[in-house]
This record gives C-alpha cells, structure tokens and sequence, in this order.
C-alpha cells in the first residue's frame, strides 16, 4: 500500500532516535580529545628509528645503507652517512647516519620505508599528534626526535616486534655459534668473539 | 477622505506609474506588485475583508507570479534594447485618456445616484457565501466553466509540446 | 489558580497596560501583543536550531553540537554570533534594491501571519472574521520574496532554485487551502478562534477535535504533506537542496540576510503548523477533559512543538523527491484527493449523527487512497535493477 514504505522508514528512525541515548553501537562518536580510541596494531603514521637496549647511539640498528631514501615517493627522508663505522648487533662494524631527518609535513605514511629496510632499522609509529604552529621547521624531525626504543616497538606492535626479535636473536645465536666454531679451530690465536647488543 | 486613503493612493498611483515607466521588466512585475498591494489595503480600508484578503491572496499569490514567470520564461528578463517609450505613444496616451473619462464619468454618475451618508453594509464572508450561491450562482458556475477550459487548454498545449517535442 | 495561569499573559498585559492613559490602552496592547510575539518566535527558532541539529545527530548515530553550554543549548548563540559578523557579501552584478528587499519582505509576511493565531484562551492578537484567509494571503506573499531573492542574484543557479521553490509553492498552496476548506465547511467560519470553539467541546472525557474524525484525518495529513512542501523542509526541499543547488535561492546571501531567510523559513515552519494545530488539533485545548487545569497556551505550544518534531523525524528519514516527482505526487495524487475529501466532508455534514456516516466516509476515502495508490504505483517498476555495461 501507497505509505507503508514511509511509516516502516519512520519507525526505524524513531526506535534509532531513542535507542542511542540507550545502547552504545546505536551512537557510535567518539568525543576527541577527551576521548580517544586505541589504535589498531597495525595502525601507522610516521616512521621511527629502533635502537636496541639503553644506548641510543651504540644500540642504532640503522646502518645508513640509504635504501629507504631512494625508495621514499615523496622523498621526504635524507640521510647524511658518518665517516665512522660502530659494530652492530652481530659484531660487525657498520656505518651510521649521522643525520637522519624526515620531513613528517611530506611523509604519507605508505610504509614503504619500512618494507625495504634490510636491517629492521625503521619502523612505523602510532602518534598523530604533532600539529604545531613552527611554519618552518615544526614538521622536520631530526635524529633525536625519530630514535625510540626497542621497547616501545615492543608495545606499539607487539607480534612484528616478537617476530624481529626472534629473527635477531636466531641470527646472534648463529653467528655466536660460528664465531665459537672459529674460536675453536683457530684456539690460539683467536681473538674472542665480540657480541655487540 | 482620510490621510489613510491619500497615502494608500499614492502608493497605487506610485507603483502603477513606476510598473509603466520602468526600463526593466521585472521591476515594472514588481510595481505592479506594490500597486495590487495599494489596492488590497484600501479595500482593507473600505472595510471589505474579503476582498482585500483575496485581492492579496489571489493577485500577489498567484497574478504575480504568474506575470514573473511570463516575463522569465520569455526573454523579458534580458536587459531592455531600445528605450521603453515606442513611437506610437501618442495613440496609447489618447486610448488611456478616453478610457479614463468613459471610467471617471461612470463613477461619478453612480456616484452620485447614491445617497450621500449611506450606512456602509456589514459584508461578512457569510453573505458573500449566500450571495454566491443564490443569486450569483450562474456566473460562478459560468466562472468555473471558464476554468476548466482554460485547465483543459492548457494540459492540450503541453501535451501538443511534448509531442513536438518527441 | 488554574484560571489565573491560562490567562496570565493577558492579565500582565492589562496591568502593564493600565498604567496609560486610556486613549493608548488598545493600541499599546497591540504593540505588547507583537513585541511579545516578536520575542516569543525568534526564541523558539533559536531552540528548534539546537533541537534539529541534535535530533538528527540521533537518528544518524552521532551526538549532535554538544561543546556550546549544557548539551549544546547555546549553540544558537554562537550560530547568531557567526551570522552577524559575517561579512554581508552582494555580487556585484546583483540588483541591489531586490536583492537587499527579498528576505526583510520574507520575514514581514511571515511575521504576519502570526498574528492571527490563537495562542490561548483570548490571546489571539487580531480577532479576524476572514482569519484563515488572511493568514494564505500572507503565505502567498512569502513566495513572491522567494522569487525575488532568487531572480536578484543574478545566479542561474539561483534563479533555478527560485523557479523551483515557487513552482512547488504554488502546487501545495492548492491542496493547503483545499485542505482547510473542509474544516471550514464544518466550522462554519473562516475565523479562528471560532474554529477552536468549535473543537473545545467535550464528550466522553475525548475532545471534538477534527483530526479524530475520518475526514479530518485525510485533511490533517494532506494538510500536512501540504505544509513540509509549503516551507521546503524535506523530504520536499529541492529548492534549497543543500547537495543540488549549493543553497537554491539564498545561494548569494550571506551573514545576516541568510539569517534571516533561514528564520524565515522557521517561522513559516512555526506559523503553518500553529495553524495546523488550531485547524485540526483543537488550538489550545486540552486532549481529555480531566487535563483542563493545564492552561491552555501550554498545550498549544506543546502541540505546536510535537509537530515540529515531527517535520525533523520526517527530514531525518526520507530522501528528497525529484521536481517532478514532486509535482505528480500533487497534481495527481493529493489534488484529486483533496477534492475527494471536501465531497466527504459535505457528506458528514448533511448524513446526521450517528454511526452510518463514519462508515460511509471512512470507506470512501481508504478506497480512494487504495486506488489512487494504485494507479501511481503501477507505473513505476520496483524491483532488482537490471544493468548494461560497456563492453
């Protein structure tokens, strides 16, 4: 009949109407900022430097190997490489940056960075909150703004976090294994194997 | 002839000249507006609220609009080409003044057959109901024979268009 | 006590008034009675902004402005704040004189209206024979502005719009007037307050009024499809269709201007349902007679206001018609309706009580509805699309 549609349509909005002062799936707003949801573990916005164990500069898995900047679309990475090297987590002497800066105003948080990094140096991290009125240099994040710990990783994405981990230690294990296999056939003369954390 | 009447004339007088001598169209749509609504209030005057409500009812509410959407669909509303007096206006103002003295005499004569402190009649909305349906009701039903077949005319011209159309 | 309450409004007006002299007793009541009404409306509408934003935030699953003052009740202090100080833009191809007349002649008609509307017991402002007739001339001179608003932008978007919105008036004007002759047939005058009179008799403990009468049914909800379409609320509101034309007719009005087309379109909002009201629902009495005690200006606003609810019910759930379907829907359903309804009526007059007449009357009109549906709807193919794409 000419009407039912309209009156069923009506009845659907008044049961609504009332039933969001009732039941939460009904009113679903969120009320920012004194409300906030917790992101997603997989959520990203801006990328990150991860250094392992206290020492920010020792413990930099970052090698400088450059990758992430040329694979940025935006190029909003730059990466000026140290004359130096310091060992990594398996010993051996890498390189460092001795700037590491990304323009967070360009970012477009694609993950791309974090995709080719070899050495599980960059990852993504979950703050959005970084509106500032510093036209010039607000959105430009150096070395010491980008480095965070392992431990946070660990909270932000705990099962990539477990999954690298694991992946790190395995390598150690190997590569302590072979240095005490070494050690072994070349007793007298070797020097003793060096873990880097 | 009170000060209420004078102004109100004015304002008739005012928006039936301007509806004359304004360049573009719908301004002069919208002088004939005021001067409708000229009208409309002095029949308020006169005490006839039938009337006057009706005249605002029927001719702001339906006649002007009726006239802007002529003058819109048309190309009246361009801005006007040449000047708004064309060269035969001398005839028009001789026809406007015979008009106006066969109108004048007209109301002067019944004017004068009427005595002169007549006790206005109460016209409520009630008499005008009876005299409509009793001693008028042919030329009301003749009235809405003439609607009708304007109504009928005007679904045929559309109808013909579509088909043209088509 | 309950006596002094319902006229409370009146007794204020005597003791303000009566400290003139008497030769500027009436007219300075008058000039209460408009001032009063000058504050009262504007009041409401900045209460129906909140309630209509809030409302509709409901149905649609969110909160609705909740920062400004306790659950958002001061948002409309911050809307007028916004209006008024912003800049007053006019293209400068406009026609200045129209464009700056447009909403002011909007408001002055709409305000009229008002004034034969009764609020209370004896509080109407202007007791008029023709009532009715005068508040339809003022509704129709309320279009003319639209018209003109539209026409005066020189924006053809605008000018659609105001074709449009007029158009549309116009279509619904009919079957309004229609609607409320029959309550005027039955009434047996145009004036208002009379029409209530007539309502305010009790039997049974259930009050007389139209809408509980089959025939007053058909004409309260023509009556009321008539006015959504009327003051272009939705689901009729094409003219002003916020996702078509930008803004319609007030396209090219900005600051306060806006502000006053969107009060005036609340206000007709206000002055054509507190028509409804007094036309179908009884005015300002009460719905039992146990409830008289309640002073009858509440009940009229209360009744004004569970309309207005209502309308944004409607608007929070039904999607826009299209122009034409718009003007089908009147010319060829409502309209034959109407007149089908003014017949019944003249029957329920002239059959005599008793139960014959609700019958005959009630199978008239469900038939003609079923019929009419039908014929509509048998045009219109509803089912599962069927698509062709581009190979």
């Amino acid at each position: 009949m000419l009407g039912e549609g309209i009156l069923k349509g009506m009845a659907v909005t008044a049961k609504n109407f009332f039933l969001s002062y009732f039941s939460a799936e009904r009113l679903t707003t969120v009320e920012y900022p004194e409300e906030r949801i917790a992101p997603i573990e997989a959520a990203r916005v801006f990328p990150f430097l991860v250094y392992d164990g206290e020492d920010k500069q020792a413990g930099l898995r970052c090698v400088s190997c450059q990758i992430c900047e040329k694979e940025c679309p935006p190029k909003c990475i730059f990466i000026e490489k140290s004359q130096d090297k310091k060992p990594d987590y398996l010993g051996r002497p890498q390189f460092y940056p001795a700037r590491f800066e990304i323009d967070v105003s360009v970012c477009m948080s694609c993950q791309i960075c974090v995709e080719v990094c070899p050495f599980d140096a960059i990852k993504m991290d979950q703050r959005f909150e970084y509106a500032t009125d510093e036209r010039f240099g607000g959105l430009l994040f150096d070395r010491e703004q980008l480095v965070k710990s392992n431990a946070h990783f660990r909270i932000i994405h705990p099962t990539d976090a477990a999954e690298v981990d694991a992946r790190r230690a395995e390598e150690k294990a190997k590569a302590e294994a072979r240095a005490a296999a070494t050690a072994k056939t070349a007793a007298p003369k070797s020097a003793p194997a060096e873990g880097g954390e | 002839m009170s000060p209420v009447f004078y102004i109100l004339a004015v304002l008739t007088l005012g928006g039936a000249l301007a509806a004359v001598l304004l360049k573009p169209l719908v301004h002069c749509a919208l002088a004939t507006t005021v001067a409708f609504a000229g009208l409309a209030l002095l029949y308020l005057e006169l005490d006839a609220q039938f009337a006057g409500f009706v005249q605002i009812l029927v001719y702001i509410g339906a006649v002007a609009i009726l006239l802007v959407f002529a003058i819109l669909l048309t190309h009246g509303s361009e801005p006007p080409r040449k000047g708004a007096f064309n060269r035969t206006w001398i005839a028009g103002a001789v026809i406007a003044a015979a008009v106006f003295a066969v109108l004048g005499w007209a109301v002067v004569r019944s004017a004068a057959a009427l005595p002169l402190q007549a006790a206005a009649p109460v016209v409520t909305v009630r008499e005008i109901g009876f005299a409509l349906m009793g001693r008028y009701v042919l030329p009301l039903e003749i009235a809405g024979l003439l609607f009708t077949v304007a109504t009928i005319g005007a679904v045929i011209v559309a109808m013909h268009e579509k088909e043209g159309a088509k | 006590m309950a006596a002094n309450l319902d006229q409370i409004f009146i007794l204020l007006r005597d003791w303000l008034v009566s400290f003139l002299p008497a030769l500027l007793r009436p007219a300075a009541g008058v000039v209460l009675g408009v001032v009063a009404i000058v504050c009262v409306f504007p009041a409401l509408f900045a209460l129906t902004t909140v309630f209509e934003r809030k409302g509709l935030a409901r149905i649609q699953n969110r909160l609705g402005p909740n920062r400004v003052g306790p659950f958002g009740l001061l948002q409309p202090m911050a809307d007028g704040v916004k209006s008024l100080t912003k800049e007053d833009i006019v293209p400068s191809s406009a026609n200045a004189g129209v464009h700056f007349l447009a909403p002011l002649v909007l408001v002055v008609a709409v305000f009229m209206g008002f004034a034969v509307l009764p609020m209370g017991r004896n509080m109407v402002l202007v007791d008029m024979d023709a009532g009715l007739l005068f508040f339809f001339a003022m509704s129709a001179s309320s279009e003319l502005a639209v018209f003109m608003a539209g026409w005066s932008s020189r924006n053809k978007y605008s000018l659609l719009g105001a074709m449009r919105a007029v158009a549309q008036m116009i279509s619904y004007e009919v079957v309004l007037l229609l609607s409320s002759v029959s309550v005027v047939m039955i009434a047996g005058s145009l004036s208002l307050t009379k029409i209530v009179a007539a309502q305010n008799v009790y039997s049974g403990g259930l009050p007389h009024w139209y809408i509980f009468t089959p025939w007053g049914l058909a004409s309260f909800v023509m009556y009321a499809i008539a006015t959504t379409a009327e003051t272009n609320r939705s689901p009729f509101d094409l003219p002003e269709g916020e996702s078509e034309l930008v803004a319609g007719y007030h396209t090219e009005y900005s600051g306060f201007k806006f502000a006053l087309f969107f009060l005036g379109e609340y206000l007709a909002m206000f002055s054509i349902s507190g028509l409804g009201v007094t036309l179908f629902l009884g005015g300002w009495s009460a719905p039992c007679s146990g409830l008289e005690w309640v002073p009858s200006w509440i009940w009229f606003f209360g009744k004004m206001m569970l309309s207005i609810f209502v309308f944004i019910w409607m608007r929070g759930t039904l999607p826009r018609l299209r122009q034409d379907q718009l003007m089908n829907f009147a010319w060829k359903f409502i309209l034959p309706l109407t007149l089908l309804d003014l017949f019944v009526t003249a029957l329920w007059r002239f059959m005599g009580e008793g139960w014959l007449r609700w019958v005959v009357s009630t199978a008239i009109l469900v038939a003609a509805y079923v019929l009419l549906g039908r014929a509509e709807m048998r045009k219109k193919h509803y089912g599962p699309r069927s698509y062709r794409y581009a190979e």
